[in-house]
This record gives C-alpha cells, structure tokens and sequence, in this order.
C-alpha cells in the first residue's frame, strides 16, 4: 500500500514540476478556458432570476469543455518519451500511476475551474441563495469524476485511430450520472429551491464506485499488448 | 446444429406473425389511449430483449477479462451490436407513442432516458471496437462494458430522482394489466427473443468467418513476402 | 391511428435494415474467399 502511495507522490511531484517549469500547457488552458467563458456568456445573455437557474448547466458545461482538451494531452508526454513502456516494464504497480495521473489532472482541471468562476459570477451576476460551501464540494466531487474516468478512457484510447475524439466519446454517456449530479447539485445550492443533498450523496457514490473500478482495471489496460 | 437454423427461423416467423395478430386484431383495445396503445406490443418485448443481450453482453466481457476466451470475445460483440439494434427500436417506437398520447415527443421518464444512456453507452462501445486496433480491442471492450454495467444502477437512481423534482408523463404504462394484452405482450416477447437469438447466431457464423479469411489472408501476405525473396 | 403503423413500419424497418448490413458483409467476405481460393 505504501509503495503505491510513495510512487504515486513521486510521480505527481515530477508532473507538478514539469508543469511549473514549463508553464506552456497551463498558460494556453487558462486562456482557453477565458474564451470558453466570453463565448458562452454571449451565446446566453439571460436576466439575473434566469441565469441562477440555467448558469449550473453553463457552468459545467464549460468545465467539462476544458477538462476534455485537458485531459486529451493528459498522456502525452509519456507517449513521447515511451515512459509507459518503461513503466511496464518496471516492478512499480500500474495503479500507482494512474492515480498520480488522475490527481495531476485534478489539479489541472480544478486550477481551470477556479480561473472560470469568478468570470462567470461577473458576466452572469451570480449570486448563490443556498449554502455556497456546498458548491466546493460538488466542484470537488464533480471534477474528480470527470478526471477519473478521462484519465482511463485517455488511457484506453492511446492505441486508437482518432485518439482525440475517441476520449470524449468514451466519456460523455459514461458520465451522464454524474454530469446530471454536478448540474443539478449546481442548480439546487444557487436558487435554493431544493436540497443538493442527494445529488452530493450520488456523487460521491459515482466517485468511489468509479475510482475502485479505475485503480483494478488500470493494470490490464496498461499491459495490453 | 446446421439444422436448428432453419428451424428456429420458421419458428421465429411464425410467433412474429401470431404475434401481429394478437397485437393488432385479438387484444383489446385500451380505454384511454385507444388504438395507439398497439405500440406497446412491439416496444417493451424490444425493450426486454435489448436488456437481456446487453446483460449477456456484460456475463462475456467478464468472462473474457477472467480466461481470455475467443468465444467470449464474438459472443460480447454479437450481442453489443444486436442489442444496440433492438434498443433503437424501443427509442424510436417510445417517442412515436409518446407524441399522440402526451402531445410531446420526449419526457425525461426514467425508463426512457435509462435506455437511452444504455444506447450511447453501447453505441461508444461499437466506436471502440471499430477504431481500436486488433490487438487489444477484446480487453479494451471488455473493460468499456464493465464500466457500463457499473454505470447502469447509478443511471437509473439518478434519473429517478431528477423525475420526482421535476414530474414528467411515465411512458410504457403501469398497473396491472389484462390478461388477454398480457398474452399478446407474450407471444410477442416469445418471437423477438427467437428473432434475436436467429440474428446473433447469423452474426456469430459471420464473425468467425471473418477472422479466419483476416487470418488466412495476414499468412498468405506472409508468405507472399517471404515467396518475392 | 397512423402513429401506430409508423411504430410499426419503423421496427420493421430497423431489423431489416440490420439483416441487409448482415448481408452485405457475407457478400463480400465470400468474394474475398472466391480471391483467396484463386491463389
């Protein structure tokens, strides 16, 4: 167990560093995710009682955006250097790279979404009628579903012909359960119409049930042919 | 074996028939929705064998995860695919019903939307299976339908709830129902379950003949190659 | 009353459809054999 964590944490520290230094990837995500926000508040120009209602699909609609062209680059790297070659071959358990991939993304993804929020709280004057604490924690929950599954599917679609779109496609119909949860859970805490209770309940049932499926089957996907 | 094939699809046709009959003649019309109701006949069985050969679907890819077996393998795509065929018919035959009786096409109902996230599940299913390539797509499959199954009950719960906040018209009816409509409702499951089975067996023959000639034709490049030298 | 035929025709016209794919595949896997047996 604490050869995965410590193999773990030395891999997500060496991405951490490689991101810091060379400040590409995130530069050009941040400015991605800007235009993102610029382009959906001009598609959707709703007054202030509307946009509480319709701003949580908004929202992770948009964060689901950028998580995907995040995620599509998530193994590259490696692929370049053929590091999973060297992986597989190493005694190092496979899992333990997934979930210094998974959480380096999560990071990533969540650096984005804390860039895009205040964008869209100014461009749609919002303003949460709920318990807005909620909100880091379906953030947190929604984000991790999204990048867990993305990391795998990222993984399984390394040796597809249309990688790029093969990731999303994989996704999309997987996630719908927690897309639901994460707009819905939105929805509830911004116009305090209801309780998001059951959907932070669901989450984290997706999150765990997900996450376990991940880290058993990481390995047969790394070590397929 | 060979003659089991011709038999099942005599029989197949002859349910499917009876199965017409019963749906559009025999049964009784129903009071509120009136003929319309007909539908029902041909959108649950679909709906039925559509679940019974994703779940076949998912006892395959469980079994190839564990022994690595070919017939796993076929047997998994078989089903996938007839499947996704038959959970198309109950996503068209669903809105058709739904729109004279209702006045709208779509209703975010549980069953309906559950089977329409089970349909883009399967759908990026065959998408794998097409564009992966030949060396791992079994084991890439496999994982993608066991995802799926996981998927299936959160699905469902999620949906389920989203309905009860926002209450939408239920489509495929509840309650008890007459015996004379459960008996044509029968018949018909009777016959697409024959139907089904007729089309996987088709699809299997012509998996295995597929993989023999893309195997005959890899040794025939081989040895064509090594004839030039 | 026409929904109802629509229905129907539709669930026909699913199945059917899937049995020419099916068809055409054989064809051309026979083909390719009628190829591989010239040889």
């Amino acid at each position: 167990m604490s050869a995965i964590t410590n193999i773990a944490r030395a891999s997500l520290s060496k991405d951490l560093r490689l991101e810091w230094r060379s400040k590409d990837a995130i530069n050009s995500m941040l400015f991605f995710a800007l235009l993102v926000v610029v382009i959906f508040s001009f598609s959707f120009d709703p007054t202030a009682e509307e946009s509480r209602r319709i701003a949580g699909g908004l929202v992770w609609v948009a964060f689901l955006f950028a998580a995907v062209v995040a995620l599509n680059q998530t193994w590259a790297r490696e692929l370049r250097n053929q590091v999973l070659d060297a992986y597989r071959v190493s005694p190092a358990p496979a899992n333990a790279l997934f979930l210094a991939k998974a959480l380096g993304n999560f990071i990533f993804v969540m650096v984005l979404e804390a860039f895009m929020t205040p964008l869209f709280i100014v461009f749609y004057n919002l303003r949460a009628l709920g318990p807005a604490y909620q909100l880091l924690i379906v953030a947190g929950l929604g984000t991790w579903a999204l990048v867990v599954n993305g990391t795998f599917f990222a993984a399984m679609s390394l040796r597809t012909r249309s990688r790029e779109i093969m990731m999303p496609l994989l996704l999309f119909p997987i996630s719908i359960p927690a897309l639901l949860a994460m707009v819905q859970g939105t929805t509830a805490i911004l116009t305090a119409d209801f309780s998001a209770k059951f959907w932070i309940v669901l989450l984290t049932a997706y999150d765990v049930v997900f996450t376990t499926a991940c880290l058993l089957l990481f390995d047969a996907v790394l070590n397929a042919e | 074996m060979k003659r089991a094939f011709p038999i099942l699809g005599v029989l197949t046709a002859v349910l499917l028939s009876y199965g017409l009959y019963e749906a559009l003649v025999a049964a009784p019309t129903e009071q509120t929705m009136g003929d319309v109701q007909r539908i029902f006949y041909y959108h649950v069985p679909s709906a039925w064998t559509a679940f019974l050969l994703f779940t076949v679907n998912f006892v395959a890819s469980v079994v190839y995860l564990i022994r690595r077996s070919v017939k796993a393998d076929i047997i998994a795509l078989v089903t996938a695919e007839v499947g996704v065929v038959f959970c198309t018919v109950v996503l068209v035959t669903g809105p058709i019903w739904a729109r004279p009786v209702w006045g709208i096409w779509w209703t975010w109902d549980v069953r309906l939307t559950s089977t329409l996230v089970l349909w883009l599940i399967y759908v990026s299913y065959l998408f794998l299976r097409r564009f992966s390539s030949s060396g791992q797509t079994p084991l890439m499959a496999a994982v993608l339908a066991i995802f799926g199954a996981l998927d299936v009950p959160l699905v469902y719960f999620s949906i389920r709830f989203f309905r009860t906040q926002h209450p939408q018209p239920v489509i495929g009816g509840e309650g008890s129902i007459d015996p004379k409509m459960l008996h044509a409702l029968l018949i018909n499951w009777a016959g697409f379950l024959c139907l089904a089975w007729l089309v996987c067996w088709s699809r299997y023959r012509l998996e295995l003949l597929q993989r023999e000639v893309e195997q005959t034709e890899a040794l025939e490049a081989l040895l064509d190659s090594r004839r030039s030298r | 009353m026409s929904f109802l035929y629509a229905a129907y025709a539709a669930t026909w016209i699913i199945h059917i459809s899937y049995l020419a794919y099916l068809l055409r595949r054989y064809a051309r896997l026979r083909h390719e054999i009628q190829k591989l047996n010239q040889k």
